[in-house]
């Protein structure tokens, strides 16, 4: 019988296999942040051992740095002891760090594919869920914790479990308005957040292969909000393009070796998932979520459910909480929803594709004056080619506030918050309680939506501009 | 890593489901470069409210979250599970955790105990009507017992070995070391590097 690609991948790096063990799989690429490696390192330095691979490491700091004043030190001294820290680290352990200010600094989850390092067929680890975002690439990337995150920095592996496989098919093509973050919180709603438990998701059909690398991302990078550690996309020509030139991709007879190793990076025909979704593109209205986790969505053209409608106990328990916190009624129509702030930015959509999305529609147009819009570039890079292209100042005419790259208000751990009872439309990935800022309501968009709801002070779809 | 076999003490009834990492331990929380002392900030937002159910002095000495569906899901941060630790829990029970969660917690040594539904159901009655009933978590023999109440729960085989024996995973690795060595040497050369 065939293999899956995600199968392909883990089997080309088993370093030892036993019976009734994990398998220990080798790790190509660690990416590290500030957040949760400092007890990583302390780890290694109180078992007196070193970093065995600094070459397949690299740095970034993320998750709480400021966006704006980059250029002074962090004013939280408590951020800026933990970024001290992950500096301090690199020096002591000889590793490549990418600091705030430098051209290559960014979210973690940016950085990696834009400078090439991420590369079809390769095991990318990271201590963040989102790592899963590299699957894009035809790579088996996920997430760690900080006990894992010390493992790999001192042996290169991890002893892991082997998982499932579940084909995600999305046929047909996505209408005019509709993108990949609408396809993944459809996919999320289907599914649940509990439904990819266990798998490595991998995502097939016409509607994937017509995805840019950026929309691909954007798709693979929520997989784990369907509670899926991975998410895969084959590459195909469109990888290579994307490649091609990066940074660190390969070069000459390297590149032509490894552009024939990847084309091999595909499921089997004869190949079996152990379980298969299929969602149909061609009537995929944008997505919106009304609660506080991601599988609560509905279409935009649709109104808030009344949690009696859910057959499932849990479910509508979940739903009356839910509704509780957003403050939200049953039957309310999602477009009219009001909102305080946009925020266009996030490893899930903070991508160049994603800016020229948002840009193409506030281009003349004016951020409705109830609503603050906050747009934060993914990496520096991101942000000096929006500049070459002119959309700063398309954003800033519209009188949306452009910030230089990071987490920013994905998460609520840097300056960039909800305020208590604060409304967000955001492009980032997760509408938990209080993510985005204590007491913070947030409803997760694509950039579109994230456009137009700035532009109207409700959610609402670019058709509705003129 | 101190060995687990068998635990016995009471239980907090949680009834909420997909409780996320965030809801756990806030974002806010991480970003301080310890190991330990997390155990004010678990479940921070929700501690604000003083009905809820941490703040209930009856549950005080609890040392057995008995949660709902879906636990530990979003953000991979071990923080969660240290926070669980620092305030004095050893194991959570649910009948279903997201998979980050649970790894974490099998390497900081929190025991995730997998028990159905209908079990976590009773549980919850059981100590919501006395929150002094004594629960019994055993490692050895996988099961869950609480007053009359007696269930097999599932735990990988590996993460329950290692609980029971307390071993170190690193340590576990590196007696493979030259096998990695070795399969160091089988990597192409176009696969990047980053000095």
């Amino acid at each position: 019988m065939g293999k899956t690609l995600a199968e392909k991948v883990w089997d080309a790096h088993i370093v030892h296999q036993a019976s009734g063990e994990p398998d220990l799989l080798f790790i190509d690429l660690h990416l590290v942040h500030e957040v949760t490696s400092p007890q990583a390192f302390d780890g290694l330095r109180a078992a007196n051992r070193k970093v065995r691979r600094p070459d397949l490491t690299l740095l970034t700091e993320d998750h709480n740095v400021p966006t704006q004043d980059i250029d002074k030190p962090i004013a939280d001294l408590v951020s800026r002891a933990q970024v001290d820290a992950l500096r301090n680290n690199a020096k002591e352990f000889g590793l490549k760090i990418f600091s705030l200010g430098d051209i290559d600094q960014g979210i973690v989850h940016v950085v990696g594919p834009q400078l090439g390092l991420t590369q079809p067929g390769m095991t990318v680890v990271c201590g963040d869920s989102h790592t899963s975002t590299h699957g894009a690439f035809g790579a088996l990337a996920f997430g760690i914790g900080t006990s894992e995150v010390e493992h790999v920095l001192a042996t290169q592996t991890l002893p892991l479990k082997p998982f499932k496989t579940m084909a995600i098919t999305v046929n047909g093509k996505l209408p005019q308005g509709s993108t990949a973050k609408d396809i993944i919180l459809a996919v999320i709603a289907k599914i649940s957040t509990g439904g990819g438990q266990g798998y490595v998701l991998e995502y097939r059909g016409e509607a994937i292969r017509a995805l840019s690398m950026e929309g691909r991302m954007t798709i693979c990078n929520m997989s784990i909000e369907a509670g899926a550690r991975a998410g895969m996309i084959a590459p195909d020509e469109t990888t290579f393009e994307y490649m091609k030139g990066r940074e660190y991709a390969p070069k000459g007879k390297d590149w032509d070796d490894a552009v024939s190793y990847w084309k091999t990076l595909k499921t089997d025909d004869d190949a079996k998932f152990d379980a298969e979704v299929i969602i149909d593109a061609n009537s995929l209205t944008p997505f919106v979520t009304w609660g506080t986790n991601p599988g609560q969505g509905v279409s935009i053209d649709d109104v808030v459910p009344d949690p009696n409608s859910f057959t499932d106990p849990t479910e509508k328990t979940a739903a009356e909480r839910a509704l509780v916190y957003m403050d939200l009624k049953a039957g309310t129509k999602m477009r009219d929803i009001k909102v305080d702030t946009v925020f266009l930015g996030s490893c899930t959509n903070g991508r160049i594709e994603d800016l020229r999305a948002a840009a193409a529609i506030l281009k003349g147009q004016k951020v409705a004056s109830s609503v603050r819009m906050m747009v934060v570039p993914g990496s520096a890079k991101v942000a000096i080619q929006a500049e070459h292209e002119g959309l700063p100042a398309i954003f800033k005419a519209a009188g949306a506030d452009w910030r230089s790259a990071g987490c920013s208000m994905c998460l609520g751990m840097n300056p960039d918050k909800l305020k208590p009872g604060e409304r967000a439309a955001s492009t980032s990935n997760r509408n938990f309680e209080g993510r985005q800022g204590p007491g913070g309501r947030t409803h997760l968009v694509s950039p579109l939506v994230a456009a137009a709801t700035a532009i109207t002070g409700h959610l609402s779809t670019p058709d509705e501009i003129k | 890593m101190e060995k687990f076999v068998t635990h016995t003490g009471t239980g907090l009834p949680l009834r909420r489901s997909n409780v996320d990492t965030d809801q756990i331990i806030p974002a806010e929380y991480l970003k301080r470069i310890t190991r330990h002392g997390f155990e004010d900030a678990l479940f921070k937002a929700w501690r604000e409210d003083p009905s809820f159910v941490l703040n209930k002095p009856e549950y005080k000495k609890a040392t057995i979250l008995v949660a709902g569906p879906e636990f530990g899901t979003g953000s991979s941060r071990e923080h969660a599970v240290w926070a669980l630790m620092d305030y004095g829990f050893k194991v959570v029970l649910s009948s279903r955790y997201a998979d980050i969660f649970r790894g974490n917690s099998g390497k900081a040594g929190l025991v995730t105990a997998e028990v159905p539904q209908d079990v976590i159901e009773k549980i919850w009655a059981m100590i919501e009507k006395d929150p002094n009933t004594q629960i019994t978590v055993d490692l050895d023999k996988r099961q869950v017992k609480a007053g009359d109440l007696l269930a097999d729960f599932q735990i990988d085989d590996y993460v329950r070995w290692r609980l029971m024996e307390g071993l170190d995973d690193i340590g576990l690795t590196l007696r493979h070391e030259s096998k990695i060595t070795e399969f160091e040497k089988s990597r192409p050369s176009y696969k990047p590097v980053t000095l």
